[in-house]
Order: C-alpha cells, then sequence, then structure tokens
C-alpha cells in the first residue's frame, strides 16, 4: 500500500528541514569573509597545484561496473527468498525446482566471480 | 469542541512522534559523541572530555554551538549549490532510515514504528546506497585532490561491502519468508527461548553483517575514506562550520542505525531474551511489555555500538587492496555460500516434518 510510506516521507520532509534549518542558522550566524587564499583548496599550506578534476585510476571504474552486475543478480534472488517458504511447503516438484533453480543461479554467480578474480579485475596494487 | 481536538489531534500526532524521534536521534547522537570519546579515553588512559558539565556529558553540545559560530568557507573553484546538498543528503538519508524499524511490537497488536512498509529491508539498503551519493558528491564538489581521493575510496568501499551486506539480509530473509522488519523480528521468536535469534541460526550471516555494517559507516578500521595520514580529512577536507558538523552528525547517526539494524536482524530487535515463555507465565502485555522491548531494543543496539566504538580504537587501518581484497574474495563468496546453506537448513526443517524455522510454525 502506498499509504504506508506516507509516515516515511513525513520523516524525510522533517529531517530535511532539520538540516536545512542547521544551514540557514550558520548563514545567520557565522561570519562571512571569503578571501582568495581562503577558498583556494588546501594542499597543505603550498599553492595548489592544478585542478582536481583529474583522469583518476580505472580500477574505480572497473569495481563500479562489477558491483552492477552482482548488485542485479542478487536484488534477483530477493523475491525468491520470500517465497521460498511457499515453495517448499508446496512440496515435492516445486521445493526441489526452487532449491535446483538457484543452485544454479547462485553457481553461475560464483563461476563469473572466479572468473573475474583470476583475470585480475579485483586486484589493487 | 472535544471532536474538534481530536481531529487535530488526530491529524498531527504522527508528525509529532516523527518529531520526537528526531530528536531523540539527535540527542543520541551527541551522547554516542561523548561516549566515543570517553571510551577512546579510557583505552588509551586518558581523562577525556572533562570541563563541560559533569564529567563533561555537555562536551558534544559546546562543540555544536561552537560550529555553528564558525564561518562556511567553499571553495571557489568547487561547487556551491552541491558542496550544500551533500552534508544535507546524509543528515536526511541517517535520519529516515529509523522509520522502518519497529521499536516494539506483538503478534496480536503488530509493531510499534514509524513506517510498517512491506519492503523494510530493501528500503534500508537502498537507503544505505543513497548514502554513497553523499560522501561522493561532497568529494568531487570541494575541488580539492584529497577530497577527491576520499570520496572515490568511500564510493568503491562501499560499493563493494554493499554486495557482501545484501547477500547476509537475504540469508535473514529466508528464516523469515518476508522482507517486513516487523516478520523478520516475529520469525526469531519462534523458540521461545533466545535460541531463536538470528545470531544462533545464522551466525555466519551474522559475522559478515556486521563487518559490512562497519564498513558501510566508514569507521576504522575501515576509515580509509578519512585516513588522516594520507588524505587529511578526506571527503570533508573542505568543510567548514556546521556543514561539516552535519558530516559529523550523520556519522554517529549512521553508526547508531547500523547497530539498531544489525540488532533488529541478528539479536532479535525488540524481542525480550524468553519473551513467549514470559508472556505465558506472568501474563506479561501491555504497555509495560511494550515498555521492556523498547528497552531492550536500546540495549542490544547500544551494545553492538560499543563494539564499534571498542573495534575503532582497538585494531589499526587496513590497507586499501586488503579492504578490497575482504570484500570481494572472502566476504562475498561466504556469504553467497551462506545462503545456500541456510536454503538447505530450512529445506531440511521442512522435509523432515519438524518445525521449520519460518512464519509456518507460528
Amino acid at each position: 500500500m502506498i499509504t504506508d510510506f506516507v509516515p516515511l516521507f513525513i520523516m524525510i520532509l522533517l529531517a530535511l528541514g532539520l538540516a536545512l534549518t542547521l544551514l540557514k542558522l550558520q548563514q545567520w550566524l557565522g561570519p562571512y569573509q571569503p578571501g582568495k587564499i581562503k577558498g583556494s583548496p588546501y594542499e597543505s599550506g603550498q599553492d595548489p597545484v592544478g585542478s582536481a578534476r583529474e583522469r583518476y585510476s580505472i580500477k574505480f571504474y572497473l569495481v563500479a561496473m562489477i558491483f552492477i552486475v552482482f548488485d542485479v543478480e542478487l536484488v534477483f534472488l530477493y523475491p525468491w527468498a520470500v517465497s521460498f517458504g511457499e515453495f517448499l511447503q508446496a512440496g515435492g516438484g516445486a521445493a526441489l525446482g526452487a532449491l535446483a533453480v538457484v543452485g544454479l543461479f547462485l553457481f553461475i554467480l560464483v563461476v563469473g566471480l572466479i572468473y573475474d578474480i583470476k583475470k585480475g579485475g579485483l586486484d589493487w596494487d | 469542541m472535544p471532536e474538534l481536538l481530536v481531529s487535530i489531534w488526530e491529524a498531527v500526532d504522527l508528525p509529532l512522534a516523527i518529531f520526537l524521534v528526531i530528536n531523540l536521534l539527535l540527542v543520541t547522537a551527541s551522547l554516542l559523541v561523548y561516549a566515543e570519546r570517553v571510551v577512546s579515553a579510557f583505552i588509551q588512559e586518558r581523562s577525556g572530555p572533562n570541563r563541560v558539565g559533569p564529567r563533561g556529558i555537555l562536551q558534544p553540545f559546546a562543540d555544536v554551538f561552537k560550529l555553528i559560530f564558525k564561518e562556511d568557507i567553499v571553495p571557489t573553484a568547487g561547487n556551491g549549490f552541491v558542496h550544500s546538498l551533500a552534508p544535507v543528503l546524509m543528515v536526511v538519508i541517517a535520519m529516515s532510515t529509523v522509520a522502518v524499524i519497529p521499536f516494539a511490537g506483538t503478534a496480536e497488536a503488530g509493531p510499534v514504528v514509524i513506517a510498517d512498509v512491506s519492503v523494510g529491508l530493501l528500503l534500508i539498503l537502498a537507503m544505505t546506497s543513497i548514502s554513497v551519493y553523499g560522501i561522493t558528491l561532497a568529494g568531487w564538489s570541494s575541488n580539492s585532490k584529497y577530497s577527491l581521493l576520499g570520496g572515490l575510496r568511500s564510493s568503491a568501499q562501499m560499493i563493494s561491502y554493499e554486495l557482501a551486506m545484501g547477500a547476509a539480509a537475504l540469508s535473514v530473509v529466508l528464516y523469515a519468508g518476508s522482507l517486513s522488519i516487523f516478520d523478520i523480528v516475529e520469525s526469531q521468536n519462534h523458540l521461545g527461548s533466545f535460541f531463536g535469534w538470528n545470531i544462533f541460526r545464522n551466525p555466519v550471516g551474522f559475522v559478515v553483517f556486521a563487518v559490512c555494517a562497519l564498513a558501510e559507516t566508514n569507521r576504522a578500521p575501515f576509515d580509509l575514506p578519512e585516513a588522516e595520514q594520507e588524505l587529511v580529512g578526506g571527503y570533508h577536507t573542505e568543510y567548514s562550520g556546521m556543514k561539516f558538523g552535519m558530516f559529523f552528525l550523520a556519522e554517529y547517526v549512521n553508526l547508531w542505525i547500523a547497530s539498531m539494524v544489525t540488532a533488529t536482524l541478528f539479536l532479535g530487535g525488540y524481542l525480550l531474551p524468553g519473551q513467549s515463555l514470559l508472556v505465558e507465565w506472568f501474563g506479561l502485555g501491555g504497555l509495560l511489555l511494550t515498555a521492556l522491548q523498547m528497552v531492550a531494543l536500546v540495549a542490544k543496539t547500544a551494545f553492538f555500538a560499543f563494539c564499534f566504538i571498542w573495534i575503532r580504537w582497538t585494531l589499526p587501518r587496513f590497507k586499501y587492496d586488503q579492504l578490497m581484497t575482504l570484500g570481494w574474495k572472502y566476504l562475498l563468496p561466504i556469504s553467497i555460500a551462506n545462503i545456500f546453506v541456510i536454503a538447505l537448513i530450512v529445506t531440511a526443517y521442512v522435509l523432515l516434518g519438524g518445525d521449520p524455522p519460518s512464519p509456518f510454525s507460528l
């Protein structure tokens, strides 16, 4: 039921109100004296070298991509976990099928993970 | 006239309760800050805070007042809007996760909870995923190299441990047969004593989940995103004043929520030890039972929070390759294997015609 979520939305709104109030309070109470040095990024007291919008290691992209694959497969397992009990209560073929299908699914998942590890996709050096 | 009052009350009681919970969370967070400093002082044989208020208990409030009177510095080359958005996101997400966790309840009377949704567990996982955005945006918008590296490290770490966390939570769902947190807690009630709690039925899942909860809150030994020796302050290097304070607040609220979720999923949540026996023998019920259950939940949560603080001040920090190896090569395969083992255990229970560890036996 969508109405079950109404209290959650109220909670989010109130928390948002709290966060914005804190931001606003600081603007009222805190000093405001911007300066060139003050606005430059911190680099241990030295003049900053270049911008921070630079290229970074491809490893981070790789982890993100692998994460997407595994996370989606994990989400597929949730409906199965919820209805597993009912399959078992039905007994016989349904119970065996529910177990075998997920065994196969997990097997493919683990083979993918092993392939990933063997290929060195998750090695950080 | 009383009818008008009643209708007004019915319109405002829910927002009032939520307002109360948010304020309780704020007080809890400041008490946790105090607890962390006292425990760390105890572990390192120092005095800790002892100047503000009796035994220094007002120290966190003094910190907040100091932070709120400080200047808010936004880097000139940074993105001002995103720079403000990140701490707001962190606080909002940290605060609203508590909405789906039941504080008390019985199978007959239903749960005492803000939002009794049927997909509570998925909602908690989704909320923890959103807090990745807060940290990443904070790192990116500051236009500082330290912040960027901290944000990147944090996002890679949090998504890696989310997988194992999701798999460990899945093994709990197998026992409960439902995604509602209330059903999950009630499914741990079936053995009468505390041996029905998931920590006994699913110990591997508990260990994996607790480690991942620690990693998700970015606390030591998983505090690579804010490793002082390498990255200054990590993603909040360029934050000052109350925006920094909001990250601080979100961190401690997250710690409390992580402890609460762990206690709820694996330690029986609000269930008293041997609750069904107490109800049967002493006729415990009503308001007294509700109050006792709330105390039980707070006690369990405080226990985990203490353990997390204890771990932080005892263990050294991981190296980044060790962190990734632990997450991907150990915890993820272990938790996937755990899912299958739990599925086999549930099947065996049902096939043997015994007492299946699920709501069907209730």
